[in-house]
């Protein structure tokens, strides 16, 4: 077994720090606060860098830089404390964001509170009552994946992938809940339905998400997100987090 | 301001330029120019920055017109080009006299064919870049019809760059990747002995690579989604390897067994379908040696740029040529 955490050249492109192999809730907690803490280094080296359910990455051209001595420098960062046990980076955001649990926008809620063992009150709570942190951003622009759910929602994708299933939607598996960016066709159940838009090329503000930011959906009626829809608007509101 | 209209257009076309870095974070990869290599060679051909943006072909290019004098240059896979008529030769730059038609044909060798224009395409850059990103919608392909603005600049014509054999396959150079040791070091020797097929799916955001083999392995359904660089060979469900480029998603769940270096990623890009591709394992020591020297050659690609001498015999009309216009450029290089 490899010990965690790892720090791995990712072809020429950069330096991977990996805290585990599974993405629990510590481990990407982990991910986002080491991340967070280089970032603030501002190290010239590094030309961008993200985290991932279980790493942080920094881009860096090896050709240019090498790999041993970023190696390093990372290593007396990883060192200075424990980073399992970290706090998330201060000044992240707590959105609230509108979505619709039932009927045909959201076809798979009952299927998927089955696959819980929970009642649909029940699995409308859960999904509805509990901060998600958003564990990562990726697949397709601005696209989060949240977690961390309660260990029944270990649900597994499903075999057959579903052709389409449209932007705005939450589809959950593994304990996690993806919001879709764009209209995709997937193996997670289309368990909710929301207008959030992921990504918006020619906004100010063009992501909103940011990974360690925190997500609570809220259950409206059909009627209300229609109304949303049709005035092109979300319905979300975001705190700060203290 | 000079445009560039657009009265044909093939169905693969689009502006390009290095990418739109900084957004990893956010879920969105670099994209950019499949070639990096032929964009920096239409720069060194223009004597401008290879940040300015370009336009690529896939398959075939269009007509095209400019409203003033410009000079062009065209890289990449070699496609049939001519000006009102006159076949003009690729890896040159040429004057494209206002009002001329420039016939971009269809592709002789190689996959991404480049049309460059000096002072480049001014179109508004989205998120800081000018890159059409297919993938996730940012940016149109070209259509006929369109106008393409262009920039202003002081180009020579009549200039031309060596070809290289980057166009039918051949063997590409890798570094291991972050899962390279989770296979096994049977699966590893075998993928370097296979030679693969670049198979006819392809796109911007990956290359698939035909052969009788399987690479998978058994721990592979585990592996947790993980960040992804352009030249990551990923091994798919079935066993078969992609080569993952500018375009691809940000992060992706199957296995990596290597990465091809840089420099040589644009002979994966460029091999047509059914082209031969192996590759070869070198050290990251290696790699970054390699790349290191390929940086060098690629910033240095300007005193490759020779005249372009043409033979008399094939020319239908001397006069409308330049033929001293590059020579004489070619004395005031900083």
């Amino acid at each position: 077994m490899t010990e965690f955490p790892k720090i791995q050249s990712v072809g020429l492109g950069g330096v991977l720090v990996t805290f585990g192999d599974k993405a629990t809730d510590a481990v990407n907690r982990a991910a986002i606060a080491f991340h967070g803490a280089v970032d603030a280094l501002a190290l010239p080296q590094i030309e961008e860098s993200s985290s991932t359910l279980v790493s942080a990455f920094f881009r860096v051209d090896l050709a240019s830089h090498g790999f041993a001595p970023l190696r390093d420098t990372l290593e007396e960062v990883l060192a200075q404390q424990d980073w399992l046990a970290a706090d998330l980076p201060a000044g992240r955001t707590l959105w609230t964001i509108p979505a619709v649990f039932d009927g045909p926008r959201a076809p798979q809620f009952g299927e998927a509170a089955e696959a819980a063992g929970l009642s649909g009150a029940e699995a409308l709570a859960e999904l509805t009552g509990t901060r998600l942190r958003v564990l990562t951003i990726g697949f397709a622009p601005g696209q989060p994946y949240l977690g961390t759910l309660a260990p029944h929602w270990d649900i597994p994708r499903q075999v057959g992938l579903t052709p389409n299933v449209p932007q705005g939607a939450l589809v959950a598996a593994v304990r996690q809940v993806c919001l879709f960016a764009k209209d995709t066709p997937t193996g997670w159940r289309h368990v909710g339905q929301s207008a959030f838009r992921c990504f918006r090329p020619t906004a100010a503000e063009p992501f909103l998400l940011t990974p360690g930011d925190e997500v609570q959906f809220t259950d409206v009626s059909v009627p209300e997100l229609e109304r949303l829809e049709a005035h092109g608007v979300d319905g979300t509101e975001r705190a700060v987090l203290s | 301001m000079t445009a560039l209209h657009v009265h044909h257009v093939g169905p693969g076309v689009a502006v390009q330029d290095l990418g739109r870095p900084g957004y990893l974070a956010k879920g969105l990869t670099r994209g950019g120019a499949a070639d990096l290599l032929a964009v920096r060679e239409g720069a060194a051909l223009l004597r401008q920055s290879p940040e300015l943006a370009v336009l690529e072909m896939v398959g075939t290019g269009g007509t095209f017109e400019a409203d003033t004098d410009v000079v062009i240059a065209l890289t990449g896979a070699a496609m049939t080009a001519s000006i009102d008529g006159s076949a003009v030769v690729w890896n040159a730059s040429h004057m494209l006299p206002a009002g001329a038609s420039l016939v971009i044909g269809p592709t002789r060798a190689g996959t991404y064919g480049y049309l460059h224009v000096s002072g480049g395409l001014a179109t508004a850059p989205v998120l800081g870049a000018r890159a059409t990103h297919q993938s996730t919608g940012l940016g149109a392909l070209v259509a006929a019809g369109d106008v393409l603005p262009v920039g202003s600049g002081t180009s020579p014509a009549g200039m031309t760059l060596p070809r290289d054999g980057r166009f039918d396959g051949g063997t590409v150079r890798i570094v291991p990747s972050m899962q390279t040791m989770d296979f096994s070091a049977e699966t590893r020797a075998r993928f370097e002995n296979t030679v693969f097929r670049r198979d006819p799916r392809a796109n911007r955001q990956g290359v698939r690579m035909d052969s009788d083999q399987g690479f998978s392995n058994p721990d592979q359904l585990s592996v947790v989604s993980e960040v992804i660089v352009p030249g990551d060979i990923q091994i798919a469900g079935d066993g078969a390897p992609f080569v993952l480029l500018a375009e691809s998603q940000t992060t992706g769940g199957y296995p990596r067994i290597g990465t091809v270096l840089p420099c040589d990623l644009p002979r994966v890009v460029q091999a047509p379908a059914g082209a031969e591709l192996r590759f070869a394992f070198v050290t990251l020591d290696e790699g970054i040696a390699v790349q290191a020297r390929a940086d060098a050659a690629w910033a240095g690609l300007a005193k490759d740029v020779t005249p372009l001498v043409r033979d008399p015999a094939d020319m239908q009309d001397l006069l409308s040529y330049q033929l001293v216009g590059g020579v004489v450029s070619a004395m005031d290089e900083g």
